[in-house]
């Protein structure tokens, strides 16, 4: 089982590519899920709203599958809410 | 089918306000991009655009009239103004009934609508300013050109993107050739510098953080420009007996769909356009030595357009010339395709081509020679400009040499 940020990601990606989350998981590729550039611009756009991040170009560009979209997500949660904690 | 001769041309852009400064940018590959200055930029991902700097629309229209016109359409008339002026017309003996306004608009007086929006849902008024769809409106700069200029013949605006001006030019060339109007007033332009906007280009992530390198490997995406270019287009033979100095001949006119994807765009259908351009010129690949490309520094689009050049022009893309000016007027959408008409004419009648500014680095996907960084003293004959739109939809323009 994916822990519950994957699933989030992998739920943003499938709500944005309108196909069920069931087909959605993290050793598939872009090709496979029919994902273009577009609708990886999409998908950022739905996982920056749905953790309340901002996904810098520079990192955006090097995310090649999946599991290095998880990873970054998971990179830049644990940042904001350090940051978060930090300025408490 | 008469000939076409453009014989006036005026120009406000991020390098300069009027078609003399904005050439003299070009020649010496000086960039007009920067720190925006009209918006807030510390709320953007990006820092730089190629505005018209120190813009004060009361140096051009008195305060009543700049009230009714978007900044968009402000630049619109400001070049048409120069353009009638460097056609020697004397405009008293002009058939205005028989003249044609074809100007080209991405999106219009944007600017005006974003500042009724933040009225609106930002400052909870209840009522936005009662001008804002008179500025709003893509036809605005036609509109206010045909008012000043009391031109009561076809007058209309084009919007395709990225080709509005090349669609739009091009029709207004075809309108002179084909004997529909005497004269023709065309060219496109363009504010794009609202908070909405940028914010909706930003979510594209194709903006660079830094400037606009095109074709060089470590280019990083376009970079937003501003202004307008209007000319001024009429028979050959009428130009001539009057004694006019003319810049340029317009020779051609494509145009193409990809009928692909809405933002991804196809090499097949930019040499479709290339080639119809051509066709509709009676000019061969080999006459052609300058191409002014849509060389917008994205990931996609410049390895795109270096297959399509190369799939139209064979061998012969290996001696031809070709840069971007968008390395230096910035990516003004709408106006675009003229601002690069307009540097493609200048190109061609001072025998000078203008060079890719920004560029670094070789890119095997780009292996065009792109005239880096500094002008090039040579004589063509035959010039192109592309215009390849957002929506797949593609306009050509070729020049010649007179």
């Amino acid at each position: 089982m994916p822990d519950q940020l994957t699933q989030r990601v992998l739920n943003a990606i499938a709500a944005t590519q309108r196909i069920s989350p069931e087909t959605v998981t993290v050793d598939k590729s872009f090709k496979e899920l029919g994902i273009d550039s577009m609708d990886g611009i999409n998908i950022l756009f739905a996982l920056e709203n749905e953790f309340d991040i901002t996904i810098p170009d520079e990192l955006a560009k090097q995310i090649r599958s999946i599991q290095e979209m998880v990873d970054g997500i998971r990179k830049l949660v644990l940042e904001a809410s350090a940051a978060k904690a930090q300025g408490q | 089918m008469r000939r076409v001769a453009i014989t006036g041309i005026g120009a406000i852009s991020a390098l300069g306000r009027n078609i003399t400064e904005f050439w003299c940018a070009l020649e010496h590959g000086r960039s007009g991009i920067g720190p925006l200055e009209t918006v807030d930029r510390t709320k953007l991902r990006f820092q730089n655009g190629a505005e018209v700097r120190g813009y004060d629309p009361t140096e051009y229209f008195d305060e009543k009239q700049a009230d009714f016109m978007d900044r968009f359409a402000q630049f619109g008339v400001i070049a048409a103004r120069e353009a009638i002026k460097d056609s020697g017309l004397d405009w008293k003996d002009v058939d205005k009934e028989s003249a044609t306004i074809l100007t080209g608009s991405c999106v219009g007086g944007q600017c005006s609508e974003d500042l009724g929006f933040v009225e609106l849902y930002k400052n909870d008024r209840g009522r936005v300013h009662p001008l804002t769809i008179a500025r709003t409106m893509a036809n605005a700069g036609a509109s206010h050109i045909s008012m000043e200029f009391g031109i009561t013949g076809p007058a209309y605006t084009i919007s395709t993107a990225c080709s509005s001006s090349n669609h739009a030019i091009g029709q207004a060339f075809w309108a002179i050739r084909s004997g529909v109007t005497e004269l023709a007033i065309t060219g496109g332009s363009e504010a794009v510098f609202s908070m909405g906007f940028l914010k909706a280009w930003e979510a594209m992530r194709v903006i660079s953080p830094d400037t606009c390198r095109p074709f060089s490997k470590d280019r990083t995406g376009m970079v937003l420009g501003e202004g307008a270019a209007m000319m001024v287009l009429e028979p050959l033979d009428k130009a001539l007996a009057r004694g006019a100095r003319i810049h340029a001949e317009i020779v051609g006119f494509g145009m193409s769909a990809d009928a692909g994807h809405i933002t991804q765009p196809s090499a097949e259908g930019a040499a479709r356009a290339m080639r119809a351009a051509l066709r509709d010129g009676k000019i061969s690949p080999e006459q052609v030595g300058y191409i002014n490309a849509h060389g917008t520094a994205t990931q996609v689009n410049d390895p795109m357009e270096t297959a399509a050049i190369r799939a139209v022009f064979g061998e012969h893309a290996n001696r031809l010339a070709v840069s971007s000016t968008k390395s230096m007027h910035g990516h003004a959408l709408g106006a675009a395709g003229a601002l690069e008409a307009a540097a493609t004419i200048m190109a061609i009648r001072n025998g000078i081509l203008p060079p890719t500014a920004g560029y670094r680095q070789p890119d095997a996907d780009c292996d065009l020679d792109v005239i880096p960084n500094e002008s090039r003293k040579k004589e063509v004959e035959f010039a192109t400009s592309n215009s390849f739109a957002f929506g797949g939809l593609n306009a050509v323009l070729a020049f010649r040499k007179l």
